[in-house]
């Protein structure tokens, strides 16, 4: 919403300065977006006397001249035609900036002769794009006037941010009433005129809804007036209008325009001749068309509320008039139209065309339903004092729908609910200066809501009108009481998983990355989603247009980009939502992770290799462990999704049926389908299948530690196995034969090759043995050696290795 | 001189001129060995006299205690030298670069620390930390928010749909903002709440500063007495703490949500001199948030009776605030996984914010 100040000025007296005005519209919460000050804008340039133009010695077409500022005489070379002995024009110095050409003047020599300075076309200005000569002032024009005074740009712009509430100060008097009331003036007098009618006007208006939607338009006011001279508003107004960015038009369209902006009041004039017999609101009839006042034929279909005649739609009810009926300069005859056009309809209507009006705006914010007569007899007024005529009674059809409310409220509220407080007294001038009507029962305040204040829905409602007119920064700051000293946790078990999860991945080299929550459909498919039900109705693009049934595809593509960009060895990791279904469990947290390309950098110590199936089980494990899992007895099973390489993937369950994570080399198809070069690895860990931990909240304690003092011993075996026999089983087997001694056993060798039966392979396992009771002797270690070998036979058929 | 006199001098000059440990080994078996003559010599001492052994046994003592120091003093000399000559060959060039370890190349996403970092801050005041689905129906995304049905951030050019209804009829969205958190709390549990909500959220917009998805945090108070200070108070601690400065100065000025009675927007004072943003100084304002007391048709939704319960909520940009605090650019490569950006914007993992150590880095 913009208004310039004068404007505002003509609804406040006020003293207030420029700024304390701006200050106190951002405090009340019509908050100011910015502030044109033209005056400043154009201070360098004022109004100067040519009083010698001559031929410019070495140039045909230039002409030296002296300019005469009312102070000082410039010499100025000056290319225009027009410029001669006696006129007057605009000048501009050496050190100002032109507005309409952003260029900064410097003093100059020009072919052998100096200038100071320029004398400047509209265009140059900024004001119009006319340059074919400079500005030619009338000659009774006071010397070294400021520019802006001239022509009426002295007057500062003020620009506001509404909130959608408050359609009342769609209007400047609704503006200048908010200020009134925050203590920055009084409200001048409004006098709606009553115009003498001095005939029937032989256009009737009627409403046509069927029943139920009586509402689009309850009331509409007309009025012909007749005998009326069109032309160019006067100067006043169209300075208002275009300072505002609107385009003046004619004085009827600009009538209409000013009390669009200056009461919130949107009017419609038509060109009476033009209009075939009486005027209907009613709905449009599917398929009906509407030349606009915008150029543009619309289709209209049975949502859209119409302004009619017996030749069809002659406008949008609330949204926009008819070209065929609007007013031009040989306009005699005039039909004013004041009417109430439902928001919600307007706001339908205006989007299904893709019109933003001023009308509509306002109307879907709500404009003042008792205020539609009174509306039409300001603007017959105006149109009469502009363009004469004589106007017509007014016809009415409908009448205004039911806005009356009354409030009750406890004044104790406000220290309640915003904490501080104000006298009953000063609550109810506030209110009262807003235009409420406050009456006193017992202890508490009944309150009568004013027309143009619909947002008024309660106790809340008035709370706040008083609290923002006497300005937020009154509330005082108090912390919260608190809970309790120390405060408790405020994450859950889950919580923590997620952030511990988060640390150890990073700290495992991987970095975190964020990426959209939706991907593209064909992606999606590749990972077992792109659902019907997953697919947006209304994606941004189609890349984004499924909601991710896995991570992996994001961070595919992330590590794609990033290629793209050079970088060959990625490693990046997520946790974030993935979903498989439209429901609230459809939903799971997932930390998932990708490395691409080799281990590291090529590096004269650590030699690198590319990354393998084991760096994302390391990985799993990481989060696992990091999010509390005692990885140990986890199972490692086959069994993990298709996007995996079969053979080179693996599953960490918990039992043979929870599968906390999966990981491995994803398939090479998959990688063929996303375009993206391997070897890549990943892993998925599912953060929310892992159990609450057993133990008692809040029971920290470890269990007993036993540390035996006995010597320890460590054995090696070297085992022929079939190559196809998992390390797992024979170390599951070998730990299995003696629990009590055996405290770990791990594989340090792998081989197959020279020595090596075809089709078989060694596993060399590294046993430990802790006694508890005696150090062992060679013979007990003997015993137990047997064990392991007979156990690891049973098992899986290994041999010792001669 | 006598016999050991002798023997003594030439063995004190072996010792001088012994050039390696071994030599000097040799040396001192010579003597001391078992078959040395000064040990031959000591035997020998059983078979004198008493008064002879005496005299004997002090001179070959004497003898014994000068070679052995002579025979140490040239042992450290040679060890010495030996060290030395094994330190000229022992040189590598140190100068030589070392990989990465894996802690200091991993990163923490910004948005990522940024909610540690609130959660930090809201965890002393009391607050915990609740979460919802991405995924909402319009019911606790707009309905129980008070946003009617024809309200404009329902549109299609706004929120995200998906196809499906829900078990009512009603419609699926991509939440816009945290807020059906608020809702899904109020009607899971009686009162009092004091919860914090970041989380993902959506909306159909893409330039420089809007990306179809982004980051909110949401707080919610309830309880019987909570006011609009109690607001003013948490979000100044808020801002204190997560900028770390005193100086920061906030302003509320009066707005409208569907959601809350009376609203309010938050500014903060910041500088923008020589282009470079500072939150905390100068007389700029910068909005950082909406907020405002919970309207009593939102508690009604919820179940709870307006006249016993009130509260106040607020909803933050946790990427806008991410960007303010860590001078950040360009919201959309927030979510570009660029790993450059992600080394020099992220945070090291050990880098946990607490507000022991400061949660700003």
């Amino acid at each position: 919403m913009k208004f310039t100040l004068a404007w505002l000025k003509s609804h406040l007296d006020t003293t207030a300065s420029l700024d304390e005005i701006a200050a106190k519209l951002t405090a009340i919460g019509l908050e100011v977006e910015g502030i044109e000050d033209r005056a400043a804008i154009f201070a360098p340039f004022i109004v100067a006397e040519v009083k010698k133009a001559e031929q410019h010695p070495n140039a045909d077409k230039l002409r030296v001249c002296e300019v005469f500022t009312g102070t000082e005489t410039i010499q100025v070379v000056c290319g225009a035609p027009n410029a001669r002995t006696g006129m007057k024009g605009i000048f501009a110095p050496a050190g100002s900036t032109v507005p309409g050409t952003q260029l900064l003047l410097k003093a100059t020599t020009i072919r052998g002769v100096a200038s100071n300075g320029m004398l400047c076309s509209e265009r140059e200005m900024g004001l119009t794009d006319e340059h074919t000569g400079i500005i030619d002032l009338p000659l009774d024009t006071p010397l070294g006037m400021p520019m802006a005074k001239v022509f009426g740009l002295d007057d500062p712009v003020i620009e506001i941010k509404l909130t959608p509430n408050r359609g009342d100060c769609l209007g400047v008097r609704g503006i200048a009433r908010d200020l009134a009331a925050a203590g920055l003036g009084t409200l001048k007098p409004y006098a709606v005129p009553n115009v003498k009618s001095s005939f029937k006007s032989p256009i009737n208006v009627s409403l046509d809804f069927p029943a139920g939607v009586e509402n689009a338009c309850p009331v509409f006011a007309g009025r012909y007036i007749r005998g009326v001279k069109n032309g160019p508003s006067p100067a006043w107004l169209q300075q208002r209008l275009k300072a505002i960015g609107l385009r003046p038009i004619s004085a009827l369209v600009d009538v209409t325009n000013f009390f669009t902006y200056d009461l919130g009041r949107p009017l419609h004039v038509f060109d009476a001749a033009k209009v075939k017999g009486n005027i209907t609101a009613r709905l449009a009839k599917s398929g009906e068309k509407l030349l606009a006042l915008d150029g543009k034929e619309y289709v209209l279909d049975d949502g859209i509320t119409v302004i009619a005649d017996e030749a069809g739609p002659e406008g949008l009810g609330g949204v926009m008039g008819g070209e065929h009926t609007g007013c031009s300069f040989d306009t005699t005859e005039v039909f004013l139209e004041s009417a109430w056009f439902d928001p919600v309809r307007t706001a339908t209507t205006g989007r299904k065309l893709g019109i933003h009006s001023d009308a509509r705006h306002r109307f879907e914010r709500i404009v003042d339903p008792a205020f539609v007569v009174s509306g039409a007899e300001v603007g017959t007024q105006m149109i009469l004092d502009l363009c004469g005529g004589e106007a017509s009674e007014i016809v009415l059809a409908g009448k205004a729908p039911d806005w009356k409310k009354t409030v009750t409220l406890r004044p104790t509220r406000l220290l309640g609910l915003v904490g501080f407080d104000l006298p009953v007294a000063e609550q109810t001038r506030i209110l009262e200066s807003l235009g409420f009507t406050v009456s006193k029962r017992g202890d508490v305040l009944s309150v009568d809501v004013p027309s143009w204040r619909p947002d008024i829905d309660g106790e809340a409602d008035l709370v706040e009108e008083i609290a923002r007119q006497h300005g937020f920064d009154a509330i005082p700051a108090e912390p919260l009481p608190p809970l309790r000293a120390v405060p408790a946790p405020a994450v859950s078990a889950g919580q923590r998983r997620v952030r511990m999860a988060r640390r150890a991945l990073a700290a495992r080299g991987l970095t975190e990355a964020v990426t959209y929550s939706f991907i593209r459909s064909t992606e999606a498919e590749v990972f077992g989603g792109g659902q019907e039900e997953l697919r947006l109705v209304n994606p941004i693009s189609a890349d984004m247009d499924t909601m991710r049934p896995s991570i992996l595809p994001g961070l595919i593509a992330a590590a794609k980009r990033n290629m793209d960009r050079g970088q060959m060895d990625v490693a990046l990791f997520e946790i974030g939502p993935q979903y498989a279904s439209v429901a609230m469990d459809g939903q799971s947290i997932v930390a998932t992770g990708l490395r691409r390309g080799a281990s590291g950098a090529r590096h004269w110590r650590d030699r690198s290799r590319n990354v393998d199936g084991y760096d994302a089980k390391a990985d799993a494990l990481a989060a696992l462990s990091a999010a509390g899992v005692d990885t140990a007895p986890l199972m490692v099973m086959d069994g993990a999704p298709g996007w995996y390489h079969p053979g080179r993937s693996g599953t960490l369950r918990l039992g043979p049926k929870t599968i906390l994570a999966t990981f491995g080399e994803l398939h090479p198809r998959v990688l063929q389908k996303l375009d993206i070069k391997g070897p890549v690895v990943a892993f998925e860990v599912w953060l929310e299948r892992i159990p609450a931990s057993r133990g008692k909240a809040g029971v920290r304690t470890r269990p007993a530690l036993k540390l035996s003092e006995l010597q320890a011993v460590e054995r090696d075996f070297a085992f022929i196995v079939d190559a196809e026999v998992q390390a797992e089983n024979l170390l599951k087997a070998v730990r299995g034969s003696d629990k009590a001694l055996i405290a770990r056993a791990s594989v340090f060798d792998i081989f197959s090759g020279a020595g090596i039966p075809e089709g078989k392979k060694s596993l060399a396992i590294s046993v430990r043995l802790e006694p508890q009771q005696q150090t062992l002797t060679d013979a007990e270690i003997e015993v137990v050696a047997k064990k392991i070998v007979a156990a690891a036979e049973k098992a899986c058929g290994a041999t010792l290795r001669a | 001189m006598t016999e050991i006199a002798r023997l003594a001098a030439e063995t004190e000059s072996a010792v001088a001129t012994a050039q390696t440990l071994d030599a000097l080994e040799e040396v001192r078996l010579a003597v001391l060995g078992k078959k040395g003559w000064l040990s031959a010599a000591l035997k020998e001492l059983g078979a004198l006299s008493p008064d002879d052994r005496k005299a004997r046994a002090q001179q070959l003592n004497e003898v014994k205690d000068r070679l052995g120091a002579a025979l140490d003093a040239r042992k450290t000399v040679l060890a010495d030298a030996a060290i030395d000559a094994r330190l000229k060959a022992e040189t590598l060039d140190m100068t030589l670069p070392l990989s990465e370890s894996a802690e200091q190349a991993g990163r923490i996403h910004p948005v990522s620390q940024v909610i540690d970092e609130i959660t930090e801050i809201f965890a002393a005041m009391g607050f915990n930390i609740a979460e919802g689905p991405d995924i909402e129906d319009d019911f606790h995304n707009f309905t129980a928010l008070n946003i009617p049905p024809e309200h404009p951030a329902r549109q299609m050019q706004d929120t995200f749909y998906l196809p499906k209804r829900g078990a009512d009829g009603e419609q699926i969205v991509l939440r816009t903002h945290t807020s059906p958190v608020q809702v899904r709390t109020m009607r899971g549990g009686p009162p009092p709440y004091r919860i914090i909500v970041p989380g993902r959220t959506y909306r159909s917009d893409y330039d420089m500063t809007h990306t179809p998805m982004f980051h909110q945090v949401e707080g919610l108070v309830i309880d019987r007495a909570i006011h609009m200070g109690h607001l003013k108070g948490v979000l100044t601690e808020f801002c204190k703490a997560f900028f770390e400065t005193d100086k920061v100065k906030m302003r509320f000025r009066p707005s409208y949500f569907p959601f809350t009675e009376p609203s309010a927007e938050v500014d903060i004072n910041c500088s923008r001199d020589g282009g470079v943003l500072r939150v905390g100084e100068g007389n700029d304002w910068l909005e950082i948030l909406g907020s405002g007391m919970v309207n009593p048709k939102v508690l009604e939704y919820c179940g709870l009776d307006p006249n016993e319960w009130q509260g106040f909520a607020f909803g933050m940009g946790i990427d806008r605030i991410a960007m303010l605090k860590y001078g950040i650019p360009d919201l959309r490569s927030f979510f570009d996984a660029d790993l450059r950006w992600l080394k020099h914007y992220g945070f090291v993992p050990l880098d946990v914010p607490t507000l022991g150590q400061g949660v700003a880095r």
